[in-house]
């Protein structure tokens, strides 16, 4: 694909000089938290403090009493392009996106068509380069079709550019094509993303506990989450193969997760910063905005994901982005779609576990950086000289209220309407260019 | 938690009826005492009364019902509203076709209250946050929520019978996880003052935690019976054999089926109830069902009496109301 390389090669050159003054530059793969100079040119990150020789800034942005940090990078992010882009499109998620500081997301196959073969990935990688302003990476069905039953080509898949492979929300119900499936994947030194649940008892809507029983909506036990994570450990175990638990959501299934990884299983995972924040109470009176899979669960549960967030057993915070049309949410509760759209809030709720779980500011960016840099196995997530100029300047300070009718999301379905935030995303630059920049108020 | 009843207005009037959670003591009174003197409506000559005179009703139910139908259509008409019936079999409608724009298509024909059953939780609450300002939603079911009317009917039937529900051992007996009928009881007769609510079933048929809601759980129902006052029987739906819920109906009858010798466990003068329809042999016995001790068909009587209260209520809001409603709501 020559064509992709030339648009490449023109962004890059377009790019200019920046230099981003006074502000506290937080990198923790580098164990940086001072306030310092950064100096981008050509995409890249060419210095940090002291301005080079010879070095003729096109743009200053001055970044005082803002954080700069690596661009965020968000492991699970629905664009909704191609296939349902009634809900979104890569141009006005990847906007989205970078709203909320993230430069980099990870969407999952179970787009229409679903991304089992090497022209998705490329359909997807061109339209991303042309339209959009983030860097978007795939994952590759686990499956053909996502259908459980045979394997994709998942190694021409990486080739293509696939960085994991995963089964998305179809669990794969034969145990023997789960293991042949992590078979293959290790051969390949490919990462499985499991989103576990059990196909026989998920067949509800919200928590099965005392709301969902009050309300009348079919419950989702733990279980369905536990006895899923438990087989597919078996099978890791059995296979060697390398894999990332997506979205926890009880306190059961950290501790699993921390049992496995102190018998030295290469597991990670991650939660979403919903998940962090709401229970099933939310759900009130039938709030279609908190039906997300899996469910939201109780403040117990609650407790033990910042609490795993806290110690590393979680390693990462993802938004789980999937705009819908209002449609989608306006029809009795176990009728709506599932999800958020989450991106734009992605970043003030996970600095709100700097109050809630007296986590450090450094902590919280690693989890939305680097972590999940690392699991992606790519070189980003960091402000090394020489990495690709991704920057999240954000204000830390900065107290807002969160208005769905203001998201650039096409996707206005949050619960997090009306809640007053703290930190708001103010410049961010993907490979050395300026792709947002909040509007100065005179 | 839940920060607003959207089923009172600004001055704490009735607006909208949805579920008896949310409600306080005072307010289920005023409900019932409201529907005593409808209750001897149909002794008199001329059965109608002109409150809601010029009002236009719709029953939209977008699941079968002849009882519930019914009893709100007499309701209604007896109360001088107009009427109009509209089944839709949910699985029939055309996908394209939103709840939502359905709704707005009929509130474009000037109608002033919807009474709504639906079988997903949580309809007639999102039918009442969407239309317009004028309007009340009644809630004839919806899903396994919720099902005001009828848990209401039933507190009207108990208190004739047994006056103070503070001293009551009430017994609610038979899938309590798909019923929403049991959901409005509990919350009814906990809110009421009943001093002991047990519900009992197998554990497929008790939704998780619904201690929470106040009652006791039983799975033996001949310990649950013990000095009972009031005994309801659940409706067991046949589809209930399947997904392994029950083994049989054989077995659910020998277990939890309504039967003379039970009974016997239960105080004297204990009432049965069932909100119907009845499946005879399967959770009552039919001498129990046409019995001294059953007011089944009271119950449905009562249902048009409840209705005219709740209706007239709602709908009636500008005019007259109970005093007591105000000075204690």
């Amino acid at each position: 694909m020559p064509d992709i390389t030339q648009l490449t090669s023109n962004l890059s050159s377009n790019s200019s000089a920046i230099s981003i003054i006074n502000g506290r530059v937080i990198d923790p793969a580098n164990q940086i938290d001072q306030q310092m100079d950064i100096h981008l040119y050509q995409g890249k990150i060419i210095a940090l403090g002291n301005t080079p020789e010879n070095f003729a800034a096109q743009q200053i942005i001055d970044a005082s009493r803002q954080v700069v940090c690596p661009g965020l990078i968000d492991l699970r992010f629905r664009l909704r392009d191609r296939g349902y882009e009634t809900k979104g499109s890569i141009a006005s998620e990847t906007r989205a996106a970078v709203a909320g500081g993230v430069t980099a997301l990870c969407c999952p196959p179970d787009t229409d068509p679903i991304i089992d073969n090497a022209a998705m990935v490329k359909l997807i990688r061109l339209k991303s380069e042309t339209e959009g302003v983030a860097k978007v990476y795939t994952l590759s069905a686990l499956t053909q079709q996502l259908e459980g039953e045979k394997l994709s080509e998942m190694r021409k898949l990486k080739d293509a550019g696939c960085v994991g492979t995963t089964n998305a929300l179809h669990p794969v119900k034969s145990t023997l094509v789960m293991r042949r499936a992590l078979e293959y994947a290790a051969s390949h030194d490919i990462t499985v993303f499991i989103q576990a649940v059990d196909p026989w008892l998920s067949d509800g809507c919200a928590h099965e506990g005392a709301v969902s029983t009050r309300l009348g909506l079919a419950g989702i036990p733990v279980s369905a989450e536990t006895i899923a994570i438990s087989r597919d450990l078996q099978l890791i175990e059995l296979t060697g193969a390398k894999a990332h638990f997506c979205q926890l959501s009880s306190a059961k299934a950290v501790q699993i997760i921390q049992q496995a990884q102190q018998d030295g299983l290469p597991v990670t995972a991650d939660v979403t910063a919903h998940h962090l924040h709401l229970t099933d109470m939310d759900i009130g009176y039938f709030d279609s905005n908190c039906h997300v899979i899996p469910p939201l669960r109780t403040q117990r549960d609650q407790d033990a994901l910042r609490q795993g967030l806290k110690s590393g057993i979680i390693s990462n915070i993802v938004s789980d982005h999937q705009p819908h049309s209002s449609d989608a949410k306006l029809a009795p509760f176990a009728e709506t779609k599932a999800g958020i759209s989450a991106v734009e809030t992605l970043l003030p709720l996970a600095l709100k576990m700097i109050d809630i779980q007296g986590m450090n500011l450094s902590e919280v960016i690693e989890r939305l950086t680097l972590q999940p840099a690392r699991i992606l196995n790519l070189a980003e997530g960091t402000l090394s000289i020489g990495a690709d100029a991704d920057i999240c300047i954000f204000d830390p300070e900065a107290y807002w209220i969160v208005d769905r009718e203001k998201l650039l999301s096409q996707g206005k379905n949050t619960p997090f309407h009306g809640w007053e935030l703290k930190g708001k995303v103010t410049y961010t630059i993907k490979s050395g260019e300026v792709v947002f920049a909040i509007e100065k108020k005179l | 938690m839940i920060a607003n009843n959207i089923q009172l207005d600004e001055q704490g009037r009735l607006k909208h009826f949805l579920s008896i959670e949310g409600f306080k003591r005072q307010h289920l009174v005023n409900i019932l005492d409201a529907a005593e003197p409808f209750a001897n409506v149909h002794e008199q000559a001329v059965k109608k009364v002109p409150l809601l005179r010029g009002k236009t009703i719709v029953n939209l139910f977008f699941e079968a019902s002849t009882r519930t139908r019914t009893t709100f259509e007499l309701a209604a008409k007896r109360l001088s509203a107009d009427v109009l019936n509209i089944n839709i079999n949910t699985s029939a409608t055309s996908k394209g076709e939103s709840l939502l724009d359905m709704l707005h298509n009929l509130e474009a024909m000037h109608c002033d209250m919807f009474i709504v059953r639906h079988n997903q939780s949580g309809a007639a609450h999102l039918i009442a946050q969407h239309v317009s300002p004028h309007i009340s939603v009644i809630n004839a079911g919806d899903g396994c929520h919720s099902h005001p009317t009828q848990a209401m009917l039933d507190m009207f039937t108990i208190r004739r019978h047994k006056k103070e529900f503070a001293d009551l051992k009430v017994v609610i007996v038979g899938d309590i996880l798909h019923s929403r009928v049991a959901r409005s009881q509990i919350h009814a007769l906990t809110t009421l003052g009943v001093s002991e609510v047990r519900v009992v079933g197998p554990k497929t048929l008790i939704p998780k935690q619904i201690e929470s809601l106040g009652v006791h759980v039983f799975h033996d129902l001949q310990e649950a019976l013990i000095g009972a006052d009031v005994v309801i029987m659940l409706r067991l739906q046949k589809e209930r054999m399947q997904g392994a819920l029950l083994p049989s109906e054989n077995e659910y009858y020998h277990l939890y089926g309504l039967t003379e010798q039970k009974l016997k466990l239960a105080k004297p003068d204990a009432i049965v109830m069932h909100p119907g329809p009845i499946n005879r042999g399967v959770e009552i016995a039919s001498s129990i069902a046409d019995g001294p001790q059953s007011v089944i068909l009271e119950q449905v009587t009562n249902g048009i009496a409840i209705r005219m209260a709740v209706m007239s209520q709602t709908l009636g809001r500008s005019h007259e109301l109970p005093k007591s409603s105000r000075d204690n709501a």
